[in-house]
């Protein structure tokens, strides 16, 4: 931090107020946190129980589902992606300006869930692009969403983007990469590619370690 | 200097448009110093529903789309009419009755010379 925590604490005793640039540009980014309005599966409903009266997603500045792209910051996958789906969800991705961020919602979007098996169904979206929050749960309660979401909101406030001090600035929007993610297309008998190694690998299974 | 009071109100009004110039422009500055841009051929795609743009935007469109409408624009402004003397028709008399005949047997002229015309075939 460039500003000492007990320096900033002894100046609020005397009545001055400190702040930095960063800590007001991540309150003002995890204050409305814009969500792409779109769902695929049944996560969906729950995902619009969280938005309505009862559970009340704009407590968190979320509310505001956009049905377009170009003005969301957050996409929640909220259902099994298929594979016929999986290359629109990614170019839907592709075309969110930065800075964005990924909750997979349920186990279909983390793993294809119970439908795992099927050969229609993509094995977890996090293989194409980045996920910054899963949420288990089949499917996962609204509250559970809520609790991504200020999961998401404490991510946002540990990001860096100004700050000289720590290198490469952790929130991604402003890192070197083109924000351009591989959407996949149909291929004969799979996907393909199957995943994108930027952002995935396979498991491994390390030999020799175990006895 | 002192100002009269007519001066002071045109004053207030230039600090106000001053203000107001700086309250609309400076979020913008200050979007074009921070705000991050990563510009990519997917993102600056035509479409934005998740599918691959097709074709052009600048297709010709028939012309009879434009017909079709404007005769559903009438119909659906007669409905507007009709619906409000059904419901008051028994008071509203047999004057109200006949002007609405009217009215339609105008607009049924005009249908009659539509389709003469040949404006309702398609090909």
């Amino acid at each position: 931090m460039p500003i000492d925590e007990g320096l900033k604490s002894e100046l609020a005793k005397a009545g001055v107020f400190t702040t930095t640039l960063e800590s007001i540009y991540n309150w003002g980014r995890r204050s409305s946190i814009w969500p792409l309005q779109f769902g695929l599966a049944c996560c969906a409903i729950e995902m619009i129980a969280a938005a309505a009266s009862r559970f009340d997603l704009s407590r968190f500045g979320a509310e505001v589902f956009r049905p377009s792209p170009r003005q969301a910051d957050l996409m929640i996958v909220a259902g099994t992606v298929t594979k016929k789906m999986a290359p629109q969800v990614v170019r839907l991705y592709n075309q969110m300006p930065e800075p964005k961020y990924v909750i997979a919602m349920g186990v279909c979007a983390i793993s294809g869930g119970p439908f795992k098996q099927g050969y229609n169904v993509l094995k977890g979206i996090d293989r194409y692009i980045p996920v910054d929050v899963h949420i288990p749960g089949c499917p996962p309660r609204p509250e559970a969403l809520l609790h991504a979401l200020m999961t998401l909101q404490r991510k946002i406030d540990e990001q860096t983007t100004f700050s000289q001090f720590e290198g490469e600035p952790t929130n991604r929007a402003y890192d070197s990469h083109d924000g351009e993610f591989t959407v996949p297309t149909l291929g004969a008998h799979d996907i393909e590619p199957p995943f994108n190694p930027e952002v995935w690998k396979p498991a491994q299974i390390a030999k020799g370690t175990s006895k | 200097m002192v100002l009269t009071p007519y001066e002071y109100n045109y004053f207030v009004l230039g600090v106000m448009f001053i203000l107001a110039i700086c309250f609309a422009v400076g979020p913008l500055i200050i979007a074009r110093l921070i705000g991050p841009r990563k510009p990519s051929r997917t993102k600056n795609a035509t479409y934005e529903c998740g599918l691959v743009t097709r074709g052009d935007a600048w297709m010709q469109l028939k012309i009879h789309y434009y017909l079709y409408a404007l005769s559903f624009l009438i119909f659906s402004l007669e409905i507007v009419f009709i619906i409000p003397l059904a419901v008051v028709l028994k008071s509203a008399g047999w004057w109200a009755f006949f002007s609405m005949s009217f009215f339609l047997l105008i607009l049924s002229a005009g249908l009659v010379y539509e389709w003469k015309k040949g404006a309702l075939e398609w090909d």
